[in-house]
């Protein structure tokens, strides 16, 4: 761990712009040199823009019905094309992209909350505690998800309709649902950091100053094991997208009133043979996502991991 | 090893209790009522609506529901599908030999792929083959199955008119071409799942074999002037998968995911498509039932996973 401790005065004697850096500024160096992770980051940066600002500056309604121009392929007037209704694909890209972004976001926060909570109480408490806790997470971790979260909607569904609307709703269930069976990786990883950290002599020197259990596990041990815990929650994100394309495209997500991008794709494959655009744009649309999240997510661990020297 | 296959399975056996206690409540929280319809129906009289609640027991304590609910579904007593009046698990025994098939034949392609350009890839690290190998790994990996799903059926059978884009399980016919007429509509259903798998593998094998290949055993090895072909299949390959398997154990719920979804894009008549159907019937029995048998797979290919590992590594079994 000699390499982590970059305040020694030999070091900073010899690089002192180096030695001023922040561990984070030093992290977003390492984060640069990942080619690929930079260009990830863009392009989310990009799509992140174009739906939250895109609806404003393209103003055609998401369900304008418009038989005459129905499965049409890009032009001027609609550059992605319609569908067998005539409605214009890039409002309705615009509007999937924001639930898509949402819902990804929403449940990686549920997850990795859950999962930190889980995985620092396993590992800060030893017996008993460590061992349910555990148990709790290999189980969820051998339950088959899919079947379970369909079997979640199917039974949950109407119930939230009818208490906060049929769009709230159903964005609550699958955020819901989604989070709490994808937050098993994060509680591994945190309980695996805390088990190692909480013997460190940082954690022993604060001990031996008093420090409450929670204290050190707040101050002293939570942010060091964060590292790892934002890695595995950019990849949430990308799971969690295509789990909500999954549930939309197999029907039982968002409504067709409400085209998210999974919805889009289910849609349009009765369409392949006469309208391919219909598919291609939300499916390249999800693929592009997540494959920036990945290469975010493998930029991410190199520039946070401070024993990597690249 | 048998010893060691007994601890497994008694491990495995909370896991299927657990499993059962999760669905359980699953169904008990949720709202409704299994005789709603018969509610809704002005020619059910509500004493026989309240006959037929103490009858199936409905009105009992949560804990004996619980037990007996689990003891019928451990013998196999699944009751009768509500949408098409057969017993479920006729309708299940029907469906899971041509999952298990698809599933089965996706795996050992995912293996055929993943094994040999991962190994390949970690024994030239950064050379252009292995960029080329990641770089498409990583792709695949971000590719959905329901994407890549369209995508084939969009080249292979509507461009190119080579595959029949919907599985059909009862083709007429026999010999060499049926069999033919067989593999040629599994093709693209196995591909998906394959590949996708056979993607994440493959990252899994060339980082597992790029840890195991530096060390120490491996140069004596090699020093002991064997063949590097000799080094890598006997000495390297069989430690590197040890973690391999670990993983592919942990993905196998997605496996099954992957499986519904493929079979409700090619219309493969197994299971996950009878799940499907079932949810938009609201077929409750036959949800349960599925649900219930896929967790029972999954648990049973982590059994399998650990029988690998005794095989694999025999310190494992014997500890």
């Amino acid at each position: 761990m000699a390499g982590s401790i970059p305040a020694s005065p030999t070091v900073s004697a010899a690089a002192p712009r180096r030695a001023s850096a922040s561990p984070w500024a030093e992290a977003w160096r390492r984060f640069k040199r990942h080619r690929l992770a930079l260009a990830g980051t863009a392009l989310l940066a990009l799509m992140a823009l174009a739906v939250l600002l895109g609806p404003w500056l393209w103003t055609v309604p998401i369900n304008e019905i418009d038989f005459s121009a129905k499965l049409q392929g890009p032009s001027l007037k609609h550059p992605l094309g319609t569908d067998d209704l005539g409605q214009d694909l890039l409002a309705r890209m615009l509007y999937g992209g924001r639930i898509s972004l949402a819902v990804g976001l929403a449940s990686m926060l549920i997850a990795i909350l859950v999962g930190v909570v889980i995985g620092a109480v396993a590992g800060i408490s030893r017996g008993s505690v460590d061992a349910a806790l555990m148990w709790l997470t290999d189980l969820f971790l051998s339950l088959p998800q899919l079947p379970l979260l369909l079997l979640i909607i199917y039974l949950f569904r109407d119930v939230l309709k009818n208490w906060v609307g049929p769009e709230a709703g159903i964005f609550i269930l699958i955020v819901a649902v989604i989070g709490a069976f994808r937050w098993m990786p994060a509680a591994r990883l945190v309980r695996a950091q805390f088990l190692s950290l909480r013997e460190k002599e940082f954690v022993e020197a604060a001990r031996a100053l008093g420090a409450s259990p929670s204290r050190q596990v707040v101050r002293h041990i939570l942010p060091n094991a964060l590292g790892p815990v934002i890695v595995a929650a950019t990849i949430d994100v990308a799971a969690a997208i295509i789990f909500e394309s999954t549930l939309s495209f197999l029907g039982l997500g968002f409504p067709p009133d409400i085209p998210s991008w999974g919805r889009l794709l289910y849609d349009a494959k009765d369409y392949l043979d006469v309208a391919p655009h219909w598919a291609l744009i939300p499916g390249s649309a999800i693929f592009f996502t997540v494959l920036s999240i990945s290469y975010m997510g493998d930029g991410l661990r190199d520039a946070l991991d401070p024993r990597k020297v690249l | 090893m048998w010893q060691y296959l007994l601890r497994r399975l008694a491990i495995a056996v909370p896991s299927i209790i657990g499993i059962s206690v999760v669905l359980f409540t699953i169904l008990a929280l949720a709202p409704g009522d299994p005789f709603e319809e018969l509610a809704a129906n002005p020619n059910v009289p509500p004493e026989i609506r309240a006959n037929l609640r103490a009858q199936f027991g409905l009105d009992d304590p949560i804990a004996t529901r619980y037990l007996r609910w689990f003891g019928s579904m451990l013998v196999g007593d699944w009751g009768y599908s509500f949408a098409s009046r057969v017993d479920v698990d006729t309708l299940i025994l029907q469906r899971l030999p041509v999952t298990l098939v698809v599933i089965g034949a996706s795996q050992v392609l995912a293996l055929l792929v993943a094994l040999p350009v991962g190994v390949y890839a970690a024994t030239r690290p950064y050379s252009i083959f292995d960029q080329i190998a990641s770089t498409i790994a990583f792709a695949g990996y971000a590719l959905p199955t329901f994407f890549t799903g369209l995508l084939l059926i969009l080249v292979f059978s509507i461009h190119l008119d080579w595959l029949p884009f919907v599985y059909r399980a009862d083709l007429p016919g026999s010999g060499w071409p049926w069999i033919w007429a067989h593999v040629k509509q599994s093709i693209m259903p196995v591909a998906v799942l394959g590949l996708f798998q056979g993607a994440a593998w493959t990252r899994y094998v060339r980082s597992s074999v790029l840890d195991v290949i530096r060390l120490d055993y491996v140069t004596t090895a090699r020093s002991k002037g064997l063949a590097e072909r000799v080094v890598i299949v006997k000495h390297v390959v069989r430690n590197a998968l040890i973690p391999v398997v670990t993983l592919v154990a942990i993905q196998m719920p997605a496996v099954f995911g992957g499986a519904i979804v493929t079979e409700q894009i090619f219309r493969v008549p197994g299971i996950g498509s009878l799940l499907i159907s079932a949810i938009l019937a609201n077929d409750t029995p036959v949800i349960m039932a599925v649900t219930f048998v896929l967790s029972i797979l999954v648990i049973l290919c982590n059994l399998l996973a650990d029988i690998l590992y005794g095989w694999l590594d025999p310190r494992i079994a014997y500890r």
